[in-house]
């Protein structure tokens, strides 16, 4: 990777040909060698772990950006690809890390490394400016967004208030916020999502930087407006020649952006080179595990690859000839005939919320509107739908962790959401859910074994505490933990092994109906693979039903047999999977699956 | 597995599980800590102390008039002259006979056998008054250090006991707000906007109003009653806070009941904000009860306090006898440093996710 400055032939963007040159390297003045736009040699990052020790996160890392190009950083987490970035842009915290005295970060062929503090401080925002994960919380509250990419060209610019105001328009103009002439003196909470990653784009684009760092910068958002994003900031590369490092977990949102690619994995560059080779003839295997583990839209494996059949434990490729029957496995044919049981019965489901409005109204805010469905035994009802059409809503009112507005859920021809609490009590026990976020789910203050003793203890469920522990050490080894967890505190886990803990506290109590919610979002890859192979297991050997409610259209294909596709609270179209997926019949459905980003097929 | 073989493994089991609870591994990450460890020896030496004084161990005598007025302490040697002369000058004094124009005294006799009384018992009591103590006396000639013993026993149990009152009645007042919500939340903010809204030393003579008497009691009820607030806003935000946490409405899918949720779930993740309530508390507390001496709803006029050393201190700095001055307030000080670093410890200790 030392040696792309000098590698031919060069990837030239298409609209550059007007320009006739595609300059991705350029002549040093003093040394009149040519440099990349950004040269990372042999970058290696600690941080402080306790009062004397320093663990390596990036452990050697070396590429170079040229001009005029993206490149993608891609890893899962704990890869290493964020501290890098955060290295360049010079935002790592001083006392807790430090950054090894050989390595070299050279932009346009200064050292970034020997630079005072303040050079760095102007150099960012200005040259070299970074957008975040999450805009909701990139953006400060309490000031208007104008104000905000105002302050980036008084000081950067030296711009007066009048002058950033204009600059300030023509830039919201640029990023496609609508009216911008209104949006300008709006409060980030008065935009949506979509809108609040447009405007620190228009932030960071403010100075005209050469490189623009996006860090996950879609992974908030829905993915319709993913596509509008990355979109905008190819457009916006190409318009102004500029640069983009774009960081990313996803494989196939990298085929679709960038020139180059890196791979990281624990630090370390498995794999890099041009984006149509290193997707489409991975040499590495950790590339080609990452490539296999994400479902695909056209095949539905038994069982998903994970990164264990393809790598050992030291991270070296295990032989040929074992990986042979892993990438290409049986298939797996789902969907509904017709006659299968019926388990819950949902007829005319609705959920309102009330928001006080003004001293004695109140408006109404119809979360799910008028859902129905019938969820069969031993299947899974996939639900999708973009963030605020109502499917996490419906799955909490199915618990009763928010009272239903009107409508009925039939478990067993007994209507769930008009029992008194006492009456559900004994129903508890048969549905269940696995929340999305791992880390938030499980108390911190409880040893694992203190949560899967919990819920039997309160259901009675086993005789005595000796007996709750042996079913709950076997339930653990049943989703793949070791005993020992069992005395583990839940922060001493990775978030893959805390969803696995999740998962055994509900089947301690043997539902018969599991909902889960974004319950794999939150991973990894190849953590998602392994979760999502379980659940499959777990349904195959106790013929659980699922409700499994989702964003992601690929992993909703690959689990579910039936899929309900949610929008603004409203059932839009409700099919089996292959068929939905074939021929969507609602146009809604149609933009939903035009979205998903396809760049590795 | 069979039942027969497995049970003495899970026997084993549950007993390990035992002895990893929270509060086993909170020890263990407190002992780990030499800062928490050196604290948490004051403090108990504190308590062992006030223990030994409540049986009348120590300082029992603290009573006792063993030094001149004022002694100094030991290391800046007696008073200086002027003074001692001062006083015998005042002492003979009282001894000029009084002209009563040929009237005959008739209790004469009588206060002469009382004098001659007095005398013996008083030149007994001189020749042991001395004139520097280690620590320097009182008006009263009272060893300070004696009297700081003592004192604490009042201060000491004040500031504790009226800080775990209120940090409980807070906590519980703010769980019950913060969880429920609604109409239970409207009525209690209600209650406590009111209770905020009168001028502190008013509630507090209120409270004393109603209570009708003196004593270590009272105070603490008075502090107590009144100083929840703080901590009550506080839990009430927390609980708003962590209602919604994902792992609550976990517990919730379970089956777990409301005052489970509260304090088996919710108040270990909270409890860091009621220690160091606690620990703010005793210290405010301790200073509040010299208000309340001050006031005359403190402690009655025979029992010492460290606040009402230092209500007596006010008019000795003009003098320049600061020695009372210091000893209650290097005792305060170090009691209240200890306390805060052991509480601070501890709220590290009893959270898992930070490591030792």
């Amino acid at each position: 990777m030392s040696d792309l400055d000098v590698m031919t032939p060069i990837v030239i963007p298409e609209d550059d040909s007007a320009q006739g040159e595609a300059r991705l390297s350029r002549i040093n003045d003093a040394t009149g060698e040519l440099h990349p736009l950004l040269r990372v040699q042999n970058l290696r990052v600690s941080f402080r772990s306790d009062k004397t020790t320093w663990v390596q996160t990036v452990k050697g890392v070396s590429f170079d950006i040229p001009y005029n190009t993206t490149v993608a950083l891609v890893g899962e987490s704990g890869s290493g690809k964020s501290v890098s970035s955060l290295a360049v842009m010079g935002l790592l915290p001083e006392q807790t890390s430090r950054i090894d005295a050989a390595s070299v970060l050279e932009f346009e062929g200064k050292d970034l490394l020997a630079m005072s503090m303040h050079e760095r401080r102007m150099m960012c925002g200005k040259d070299i400016a970074m957008i975040f994960q999450e805009p909701m919380t990139s953006l400060n509250p309490v000031f208007t967004v104008g104000t905000q990419i105002g302050e980036v060209l008084r000081i950067h610019m030296n711009m007066n208030a009048k002058q950033a105001r204009e600059r300030t328009l023509e830039l919201l103009k640029e990023v496609g916020i609508p009216s911008p002439e209104t949006k300008i003196d709006a409060y980030p909470s008065q935009m949506s999502g979509g809108q609040q990653q447009r405007v620190m784009i228009a932030m960071a684009i403010a100075c005209e930087p050469k490189l623009l760092i996006a860090d996950e910068p879609t992974t908030a958002l829905d993915v319709t407006i993913q596509k509008q994003i990355v979109d905008l900031i190819e457009a916006l590369r190409v318009k102004r020649r500029m640069s983009v490092l774009f960081i990313t977990h996803d494989l196939a949102l990298v085929g679709e952006i960038a020139d180059q690619v890196v791979v990281m994995r624990h630090g370390v560059i498995r794999e890099d080179g041009f984006a149509d080779q290193v997707l489409h003839y991975p040499q590495d295997a950790y590339t080609q595990a990452l490539l296999r583990c994400r479902p695909s839209l056209d095949s539905r494996p038994m069982r998903l690859p994970v990164i264990s059949d393809f790598l050992n434990a030291d991270g070296t490729a295990k032989p040929h000839d074992e990986t042979q029957g892993i990438i290409r496995p049986p298939e797996r044919t789902r969907g509904l005939t017709g006659d299968e049981k019926i388990i819950l019965d949902v007829r005319n489901l609705s959920k309102s919320f009330y928001l006080r409005d003004g001293f004695f109204s109140k408006k109404e805010f119809k979360a799910v509107q008028d859902v129905s469905f019938k969820l069969a035994k031993g299947k899974t009802l996939g639900i999708v739908g973009e963030s605020g059409s109502g499917k996490s809503t419906l799955g909490l009112t199915l618990m009763r962790l928010h009272q239903a507005t009107a409508g009925q859920a039939l478990f067993e021809g007994q209507d769930i959401l008009a029992m008194s609490n006492q009456e559900f009590m004994a129903y508890k026990r048969r549905i269940q859910i696995i929340f999305q976020n791992p880390y938030a789910s499980l108390n911190p203050r409880f040893t694992v074994g203190q949560i899967l003793l919990e819920p039997m203890q309160l259901h009675g469920i086993g005789r005595n505490d000796e007996r709750r522990t042996e079913l709950a050490m076997q339930l653990l080894e049943r989703v793949g933990l070791p005993t020992a967890a069992f005395y583990r505190y839940p922060h001493e886990f990775s978030g893959g092994q805390r969803q696995r803990i999740a998962i055994a506290r509900c089947l301690t109590l043997q539902p018969e109906i599991l909902i889960c919610d974004e319950s794999v979002s939150a991973l990894d890859v190849s953590v998602q693979a392994q979760v999502l192979n379980l659940l499959q297991d777990l349904q195959d050997e106790f013929g659980l039903s699922y409700l499994f409610i989702s964003h992601d259209l690929s992993v909703v294909k690959y689990i579910a047999d039936q899929v309900l596709v949610m929008n603004h609270g409203v059932m839009v179209e409700l099919a089996n999977s292959d068929e939905l997926y074939r021929h969507p019949q609602h146009p809604y459905t149609q933009k939903l699956l035009s979205a998903i980003p396809k760049g590795v097929h | 597995m069979s039942t027969l073989s497995t049970t003495p493994a899970s026997l084993a089991h549950t007993a390990s599980v035992r002895s990893h609870s929270l509060w086993a591994l909170a020890w263990r990450r407190l002992r780990a800590d030499r800062v928490a460890m050196l604290s948490l020896a004051v403090v108990v030496a504190f308590l062992i102390m006030l223990l030994l004084s409540a049986t009348g161990v120590i300082a029992k005598h603290w009573n006792d008039d063993v030094g001149v007025n004022y002694a100094p302490p030991t290391l800046i040697g007696p008073d200086t002259e002027d003074d001692v002369a001062a006083s015998q000058a005042a002492a003979a004094k009282d001894t000029t006979p009084i002209d009563y124009y040929g009237v005959t005294d008739p209790l004469a006799a009588d206060m002469t056998a009382i004098h001659t009384e007095l005398a013996k018992s008083s030149v007994e009591k001189t020749r042991v008054r001395q004139t520097t103590l280690p620590f320097g006396a009182d008006k009263w000639g009272r060893d300070i250090i004696q009297k700081t013993i003592k004192g604490s026993e009042t201060s000491i149990t004040v500031g504790l006991v009226a800080a775990l009152l209120s940090v409980i009645l807070g906590t519980l007042l703010g769980a019950v707000s913060g969880y429920f919500g609604g109409w239970i939340d409207d009525a209690l903010n209600w209650f406590y906007s009111i209770f905020t809204s009168i001028p502190y030393l008013l509630l507090i003579l209120a409270v004393a109003a109603v209570l009708q008497q003196k004593g270590i009691l009272s105070i603490v009820l008075i502090l107590s009653l009144t100083g929840w607030t703080g901590t009550y806003r506080l839990i009430r935000a927390e609980y708003m806070k962590h209602k919604a946490r994902e792992y609550v409405l976990a517990a919730d899918a379970i089956g777990a009941s409301h005052m489970r949720k509260m304090f088996v779930h919710i108040f270990p993740n909270v409890s860091h904000v009621a220690l160091v309530q606690m620990s703010l508390m005793v210290v405010n507390f301790i200073k509040s009860e010299v208000i309340l001496s001050f006031l005359g709803f403190g402690v009655p006029i025979g029992v010492v306090s460290w606040g009402s050393m230092l209500n007596e201190a006010k008019n000795e700095l003009i003098l320049g006898h600061w020695w009372q001055m210091m000893a209650a307030s290097v005792a305060m000080a170090v009691l209240v440093t200890a306390f805060s670093l052991f509480t601070d410890a501890l709220r590290d200790a009893l959270d898992p996710k930070l490591k030792s």
